[in-house]
């Protein structure tokens, strides 16, 4: 093996985090280099990304040492499916948004792409580290490097951004700061740091109370960052106020790269049997995760900005993740792997598609959205797709991550999970065919008789497009071919006491 | 009993401490008072994991006398200190330094909009 | 059983929703190629529908798998003959009403007309997927793009009220589909296995109350779309959507498509045998007979035309699932020969509607003095359609009347035999005045003068109406209906 093929999952990490230093500097001199130096890098962390995904799947798991040390006393890199999975999600749902992020930047922050780029960069870097790192204290440095980064992106928004960005430092810093207490009570009674370590050494030690006050501090720090019901209060805002590029990046993989770690803590470092016999806490989390797809849906329902709306269908959708986590068996998991894939790719369309709508008509009101049909047709026709999928409609991929949510649910003999899963579909029926009605349909006054008012085709410009267009082709395509992700990938991830 | 109450007091100062910055971060109205309080919370936590790095009688984890391979030859490491803890923290302090530096600009800016860091006085602005 | 592999059930569920596309980007400026695309979509369609008759008659049965969702359920298509009987209906009317669109929307001068056109498209490639789906899922993803792509299609008119009905129909279809989604989610956990078995497959997996269970969860999800009483009332309210809209969806695709799916459960997914003996088969019935007789009182009263024609629509809806409901062969026969003859003539009713709307904005009959005189193709048409509903001869609606008559004497129920004819007692009672006042009866003695609407309009209704008498005294003219029913049922039971 060569110098490429082994260094690839550091790559993922290291070009983006060089380049995010690179950019500043290159700035200075030339502020059009930007834009394509951050394409440059990301297009090399997918390009590295899906090479490692590759060997992931024909060769099994990877594990690189950083710097040559053996764990547990070096760092190291763990790529086994999951890690696959989220690392590609990762990168090109990144690409994507970069992609079209340069003419909104131009539009909303005309001065400040230099900073942009850069914390894109590094946001992107955390993030990407977060899923390909296999050490717990090295998780919450990337964790941190993510949320600085995203605390910096949100507050260059509109009016109330300070502010909002302000609430969620605090916030998550808590949930940071829950975790790094975890990970030090878990060293304490382990003396180590490496998650495959931890999952040797903690099954003696499962009576403990350490362990057990480590485990919960980790669910409640956790809970914060992926903003589960009741901990969420501070991603309505957040997300709202920040500028579009920036939650379109922000809002589908922030909460997504939560839950995995929930997942990769819960099943990987300790047993699942530690979460579903020992300690109840599946229990809780399933009634947790349903108290909060209704209070998502509930909530969506009174907002008038879209964006907003959006925003409490994501705490929606994590309570769907988080519900089929915590159902822990072989469907439900596999339904919640799933839909973190499918959702990420969903929300990332809505977003942009919102990005696309500020760019264009500079509103996000949802009654003011008329003729919008007519001026933006490609745009609105992503958004019918992607707000198929979020109803359940097959062939789009929401349909087959519900399908399996429904399965689980069933086999853990829970109609309760079951209803709130199906009501939840009829809720968002409701939430998304409002806009699509206020969007497709003119009142019937514009029109007597076959005239109507003519309303120029004013597409958004193609950099915003053509990513959208990408996702809307991939949600269908993602739903038609869920059985090959699933035996490819997600049923390596389901542990084998399922 | 007494062995819990004094043997672990290092843990009872930090709960003290990361309960005092707790409270000002959800007591307090003032955004100032708000990061000091969550600055508190996180210098808790940092003295928590020095604190259990100490050994009694250890030394300073420095091996000395030994040129360029010290790391093969076995030390006694119940001597030394545990570095592991001081080198985590190290980029906690940095991490934590970064968010304060963050939240600061961000209560600039705040400042300079609002004209006040009063929190109940900026939701009325807001509206 | 011989089982052939072969893509044409794929290709004829994909080539509306190409040409869907086609449509669109011919969009507004290029009408005449928008429509060319339309017709030749649906010619292919069809053709491609019917080479696959021959197999089906030989008792062969046609196979395609997508793609594989998960343990034991992939997409699939699965072409039997109660299958290819919804798919030649759907896809032959298709041909009818889109030519008969034309002529209405031209005639109208109506607005996004290209949006039409799409659904459309779409709406048919949700219908012959629904007919030619093996498996419960795979029915259940077409049954979902039949109920979307046609709600743009009831809100056409985009008045206030054309929204609010298009919401309700959104409403009753989609809570209906999230019945069908829990009932298919627990066949699949009781059964591991979505393919529809002729007979049944669900025997002897679980306890009766369960089956039961399942059994009502299925229905009222199929039912929703199957306008059963009480979840029947989008369909009057969406009578506000153009009339080729009503004509085809409501009274061939959308409904039977209901239909086609509740038959689907009784009879390949329950089966005769196990409904028996669970007793459900009775309370079917009985539900049935409840809607069939409520139905055609509340025809009784609407003046609107459509709406009076959509209570028609519930009423043999529900005489189809009478049918299946009494499981003997007769019946199944003549519910399966109903799901087309009732096709064909409905069509030919609601096409009348539209024409007379399209020459004379008249919606009420009681406007309808003397129409008659003024356009005796189509009320002649007209004439046939309400002859064949109420079940005489010669129209077809005569023979699946006749072979439900008979089956409920086999089944030893004479009183769904009393149902069936109080209906078509009441179907006389309020077609005839309609018939009567349109050729008899004239405003102060003055009749109009003849004015028929344009010939695009005219000929599919006199096309479809001649196919309805052709039907009657060849059963199996063109299509072989009959056959295919009877095939099906000589699988369901196993013999004749």
């Amino acid at each position: 093996m060569n110098f490429y093929q082994v260094h690839f999952p550091i790559l993922i990490v290291s070009v983006t985090l060089l380049f995010s230093f690179l950019i500043p500097v290159f700035g200075w001199w030339k502020k059009k280099l930007c834009y394509p130096l951050a394409i440059i890098a990301i297009s090399i962390s997918l390009f590295s990304s899906l090479i490692v995904a590759n060997r992931v799947l024909y060769h099994g798991p990877i594990r690189y040492y950083l710097g040559g040390w053996e764990p547990p006393w070096g760092i190291e890199f763990y790529i086994d499916h999951l890690n696959a999975l989220m690392v590609v999600l990762v990168t090109s749902i990144s690409l994507l948004v970069l992609i079209s992020s340069k003419k909104s930047i131009e539009k909303e922050l005309p001065d400040k792409d230099v900073p942009f780029y850069s914390l894109f960069l590094l946001l992107f870097t955390g993030l990407a580290g977060i899923v390909v790192t296999g050490d717990m204290f090295n998780l919450y440095v990337f964790l941190e490097i993510a949320s600085l980064s995203a605390y910096a992106l949100i507050a260059i928004g509109e009016e109330r951004a300070p502010y909002a960005a302000f609430r969620y430092v605090v916030l998550g810093t808590i949930g940071a700061c829950f975790y790094l207490l975890s990970v030090g009570y878990l060293y304490i009674v382990t003396g180590s740091l490496n998650m495959a370590d931890l999952n040797q050494i903690l099954p003696n030690l499962y009576h403990s109370k350490v362990v057990l006050v480590a485990f919960s501090f980790f669910m409640i720090g956790i809970a914060i960052k992926m903003a589960l019901f009741p901990l969420h209060v501070w991603l309505p805002d957040a997300y709202t106020y920040a500028p579009s590029p920036v939650s379109s990046l922000i809002a589908p993989l922030m909460t997504k790269v939560g839950i995995y770690v929930m997942i990769k803590i819960m099943f990987k470092v300790f047993e699942p049997s530690f979460s579903i016999e020992m300690l109840p806490v599946t229990t809780i989390l399933s009634w947790v995760a349903s108290i909060a797809i209704i209070v998502g849906c509930v909530l969506a329902l009174a907002q008038v900005d879209l964006k907003r709306m959006l925003t409490y269908i994501m705490v929606a959708e994590v309570g769907y993740i988080v519900l089929g986590v915590a159902m822990a068996n072989r469907n439900a998991l596999t339904g919640a792997v799933l839909h973190i894939v499918n959702d990420a790719l969903m929300m990332a369309c809505l977003f942009l598609i919102v990005a696309a709508i500020m760019f264009k008509l500079g509103i996000r009101n949802i009654y003011e959205l008329r003729f919008l049909h007519r001026k933006m047709p490609f745009t609105m026709g992503a958004f019918t797709i992607a707000a198929l999928s979020m109803m359940g409609v097959p062939p789009a991929c929401g349909f087959f991550s519900k399908w399996y949510l429904i399965l689980g649910a069933i086999d853990a003999n829970n109609w309760i999970f079951v209803a709130v899963i199906l009501m939840s579909g009829l809720f968002n029926a409701i939430l998304f065919f409002r806009v699509i009605e206020n969007a497709y349909f003119e009142p019937a006054y514009a029109h007597d008789g076959g005239e109507h008012i003519e309303v120029s085709r004013d597409e958004a410009p193609l950099s915003l497009l053509i990513p959208i267009l990408i996702m809307a082709v991939g949600i269908i395509l993602l739903g038609i071919f869920s059985g090959k992700i699933i035996s490819a990938f997600i049923q390596f991830i389901v542990p084998v006491s399922f | 009993m007494l062995e819990f109450l004094v043997g672990k007091f290092n843990y009872y100062i930090y709960i003290f401490l990361m309960m005092i910055g707790f409270y000002a971060m959800m007591g307090k109205r003032n955004l100032v008072k708000k990061l000091i309080g969550m600055n508190i919370f996180q210098w808790s936590i940092i003295l928590y994991f020095i604190s259990i790095g100490a050994k009694k009688g250890g030394s300073i984890p420095i091996v000395e006398g030994l040129s360029g391979h010290g790391a093969h030859i076995v030390s006694h490491a119940s001597q030394y200190v545990n570095p592991l803890p001081h080198v985590l923290m190290l980029t906690a302090i940095v991490v934590g330094v970064g968010t304060t530096g963050v939240a600061l600009a961000l209560l600039i800016t705040i400042y300079k909009k609002y004209k006040t860091l009063e929190e109940d006085e900026i939701l009325r602005k807001i509206k | 059983m011989e089982v052939i592999q072969s893509i044409r059930p794929l290709l004829a569920v994909l080539v509306s929703a190409f040409a869907g596309c086609l449509i669109l980007l011919a969009g507004e400026k290029n009408r005449n190629i928008r429509e060319f695309w339309t017709i030749l979509a649906s010619v292919v369609k069809f053709s491609i529908v019917c080479s696959m008759i021959p197999f089906i008659l030989e008792g062969k049965i046609i196979e395609y798998t997508i793609v594989n969702v998960c343990q034991g359920v992939s997409l699939q298509f699965r072409v039997d003959a109660f299958g290819m009987i919804f798919a030649v209906l759907a896809s032959a009317l298709w041909i009818a009403v889109s030519i008969y669109s034309i002529g209405y929307m031209r005639g109208l001068k109506e607005h996004a007309q290209t949006r039409f056109f799409f659904c459309f498209a779409l709406a048919l490639c949700g219908g012959v997927g629904v007919a030619l789906s093996g498996n419960l899922l795979t029915l259940y993803m077409f049954y979902e793009i039949l109920s979307v792509s046609t709600y743009p299609l009831i809100a056409h008119k985009e008045t206030p009220e054309a929204i609010k009905a298009a919401r309700k129909y959104l409403t009753y279809l989609l809570t209906g589909a999230a019945f069908i989604l829990f009932s298919i989610g627990l066949t699949y956990y009781l059964t591991g296995s979505l393919d529809f078995v002729a007979g049944g497959f669900l025997e002897g997996h679980c306890s009766a109350n369960l089956l039961r269970l399942l059994f009502v969860t299925f229905i009222i999800g199929f039912g929703s779309k199957a306008a059963i009483i009480p979840i029947h009332e989008w369909l009057p309210t969406a009578m506000i959507a153009p009339t080729p809209v009503s004509a085809l969806l409501h009274a061939v695709a959308v409904v039977k498509a209901g239909v086609f799916c509740c038959l689907r459960v009784i009879l390949y997914v329950f089966g005769p045998e196990l409904l028996f003996d669970l007793g459900m088969w009775l309370i079917l019935a009985y539900v049935a007979s409840f809607t069939i007789i409520v139905a055609n009182m509340f025809a009784l009263a609407q003046d609107h035309l459509k709406r009076r024609l959509a209570f028609s629509t519930i009423n043999n809806l529900s005489i189809i699932i009478l049918g299946a409901a009494l499981l003997s062969s007769d019946a199944i026969r003549g519910s399966m020969v109903h799901i087309a003859y009732h096709g064909f003539m409905k069509i030919t009713l609601f096409l009348c509607a539209g024409a007379i709307y399209v020459k004379t904005h008249k919606e009420y009959i009681s406007e309808m003095d003397g129409i008659g005189r003024q356009m005796p193709f189509t009320l002649g048409a007209f004439t046939i359609g309400a002859l064949g509903l109420t079940g005489i001869p010669p129209v077809c609606g005569f023979i699946s009347k006749w072979y439900l008559c008979l089956g409920s004497i086999e089944a030893d129920q004479l009183i769904f035999l009393i149902v069936i004819l109080i209906s078509a007692l009441l179907d006389a009672a309020y077609f005839f005045p309609i018939v009567y006042n349109a050729f008899f009866k004239s405003k102060n003695g003055v009749y109009p003068k003849f004015d028929e609407a344009s010939s695009l309009v005219v000929v599919p209704i006199v096309a479809t109406a001649t196919f309805s008498v052709i039907f009657c005294i060849f059963p199996n003219a063109f299509f072989y209906f009959l056959d295919m029913a009877s095939i099906s049922v000589q699988n369901i039971l196993g013999g004749v």
